[in-house]
């Protein structure tokens, strides 16, 4: 898909995400809107998956670390078809297959069940690491947040994938600088980041991660290298696509009311 | 009848006792906005330690804290705090670290969020260590009085608070007593046993019990470690029926508790109503419906208790 396209799927999934967190009451609007361009990037150009065939085992896997953004996960799964658009109102709801944090034995598309910070890296260097071992050519894809690389287990994942020569795991790290409770830099900061990554010997690279061709770019780049894995250090927006809610912690975990779910629609709807 | 949050009243409780006693510190995990913990933040913020979303460092470093002589109390949702087990087990209780562990959002009363943010094992766990503390308070001002009581232990503690808020059950000049169960309505027949959020429902069970003609006694344990041992073997020697009532686990929880006791007396039977799966995300009162801690399947529970 070309990238004006790409463009017109993430408009419409940011619509998505706001509508659902509108109904469910409750949810993270900041940080699935700071993903969901590269969520877009990977399942609508990138990665190989066939809706019509969830479970072929050749199919490239994406693990969602940052498990409270699955809102913006399930819009792209059901703009992909694995699931009615209209199910993704049903997000939070008693019964429902989109739990508040993605649990893949009610809905199987999602590679993992995650929502506690810090586990899903190891998960994905699992899955590739069965790859290799199995001599498969499917690759493995991990988005991760700023405030999770808090964690240590994140620090163990990261020395453990070079070591494997793991080069078809690719991570996203989604550098919003905004986690619960303030910026990323007061509570805990993480800074130099990507020199930590590379001291750990990832192959690493830096992009604005609203700029779909830096995306694609860096994606491709990705998988020609050999040897290592790589890290993408994605700058985000957190709330991008919200003037409201751009880059303010306060709406990290908060649902917007029906006026201001409208009022971000249509300012979303109104921005080229 | 005010329906505070326990994690609300803890907060409170904390940011005064903060001003009282120089040696506590506080420490969070990206969470003093939930947890509550941000209003001694504010007052006293030298002495509180935002250590981000490192729940394992934040055990060991309020180990290292308590070990130097400070009482650490240390803050997360319960299924994250009480989820760094081993670092638990060696830092906090084998080394006798006078670490307060403070869990919040605990049950599935929690609702939306769904099970990765729901503690349903943390009382297990806790249970399991032996010289930890397991506390869990049913109000505000009895979570006001068991933080006064924390501070003055000396020795690890688990304290067990919830997100929503629970309506008062205590008079306000309730007097805390470590390890005694609370009688909260007298009865001869049957006696619910319930813990923290879920009394509320246990005590309207008992007014529909009350309209089958059968008296039930309702009693709230807020220490589940040491449980009521006195209490339980009085129960035995009377009618001896128990239902335990908890937003927990079935495994490991108050119902275990309870159970071990009962068998080791050799009189009585236990009814066990608890979470029996993983949780979900839902709306609180359709949650407690569909896993059993409403009150009428409580209800309905002390009737089969009665029948067999
Ligand atoms: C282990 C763990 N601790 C705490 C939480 C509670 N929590 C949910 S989201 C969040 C902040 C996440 O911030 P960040 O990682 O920067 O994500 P993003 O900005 O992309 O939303 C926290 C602390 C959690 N989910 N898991």
């Amino acid at each position: 898909m070309d990238i004006s396209e790409l463009k017109a799927i993430a408009k419409e999934l940011r619509v998505d995400i706001i509508r659902m967190l509108t109904a469910a009451g409750s949810g993270h609007p900041g940080g699935s809107l700071s993903c969901i361009d590269i969520i877009v990037t990977l399942f609508f150009n990138k990665m190989r998956h066939k809706p019509e065939d969830p479970n072929w085992s050749g199919r490239d896997r994406f693990v969602l670390s940052k498990g409270h953004c699955v809102p913006a996960l399930y819009a792209a799964l059901a703009k992909a078809g694995y699931f009615p658009r209209e199910e993704l109102l049903t997000l939070r709801k008693l019964n429902s297959r989109l739990q508040g944090h993605p649990d893949r034995n009610r809905l199987p598309y999602l590679e993992a069940s995650t929502g506690s910070l810090g586990q899903g890296l190891s998960i994905a260097l699992g899955m590739a690491l069965a790859g290799k071992t199995m001599k498969a050519s499917y690759r493995v894809y991990c988005m991760i947040s700023d405030g999770e690389c808090q964690a240590g287990q994140v620090w163990e994942a990261a020395m453990a994938a070079p070591k494997y020569k793991l080069d078809n795991l690719c991570v996203l790290l989604d550098y919003n600088k905004i986690q619960l409770s303030g910026a990323v830099d007061n509570i805990m900061s993480l800074e130099p980041l990507l020199e930590k990554w590379r001291a750990f010997n990832w192959n690493t690279m830096e992009i604005d991660g609203h700029d779909f061709k830096a995306i694609i770019r860096s994606l491709d780049d990705a998988e020609k290298v050999k040897g290592k894995p790589t890290l993408i250090l994605c700058h985000t927006t957190k709330g991008k696509g919200v003037s409201f809610m751009e880059g303010k912690w306060e709406w990290h975990g908060k649902a917007p009311n029906r006026d201001e779910g409208e009022r971000a629609v249509q300012e979303i709807l109104a921005r080229p | 009848m005010a329906a505070k949050a326990t994690r609300v009243a803890f907060g409170e409780a904390l940011a005064r006792l903060g001003g009282e006693n120089p040696r506590i510190v506080v420490l969070d995990a990206d969470l003093s906005k939930s947890t509550m913990s941000d209003y001694f933040a504010s007052k006293y913020p030298e002495r509180f330690f935002d250590m981000g979303i490192a729940e394992g460092n934040m055990v060991g470093t309020g180990a290292g804290m308590a070990l130097a002589g400070m009482i650490p109390f240390i803050c997360s949702f319960s299924c994250f705090v009480t989820g760094r087990f081993e670092q638990i087990r060696m830092s906090i209780g084998y080394s006798r670290a006078n670490v307060k562990i403070v869990g919040t959002h605990s049950g599935i009363g929690i609702g939306p969020d769904g099970y990765s943010q729901m503690a349903i094992e943390d009382i297990a766990l806790m249970r399991s260590l032996p010289n930890m503390v397991v506390i869990q308070p049913a109000d505000g001002v009895e979570t006001e009085r068991a933080v006064e009581y924390i501070v003055r232990h000396n020795g690890p503690v688990f304290l067990r608070l919830t997100r929503q808020g629970v309506e008062d059950i205590n008079p306000p000049d309730y007097q805390f007593r470590f390890g005694e169960g609370v009688i909260l309505r007298p009865g001869k027949n049957v006696t619910l046993m319930a813990t923290g959020g879920v009394i509320g429902n246990t005590l309207k069970a008992a007014a529909i019990l009350a309209g089958k003609g059968v008296d039930a006694q309702v009693v709230n344990i807020h220490t589940l470690k040491p449980i009521d041992r006195k209490l339980i073997a009085q129960i035995g020697r009377s009618h001896g029926r128990i239902v335990t009532v908890e937003d927990h686990g079935i495994t490991g929880g108050l119902g275990s508790a309870v159970s071990e006791v009962v068998a080791e007396l050799g009189r009585g039977r236990v009814k066990r109503v608890a979470v029996e799966d993983y949780g979900e995300s839902g709306d609180a009162e359709g949650l407690y419906r569909k896993y059993g801690l409403s009150e009428e399947n409580i209800a309905a529970r002390a009737l089969e208790l009665l029948q067999d």
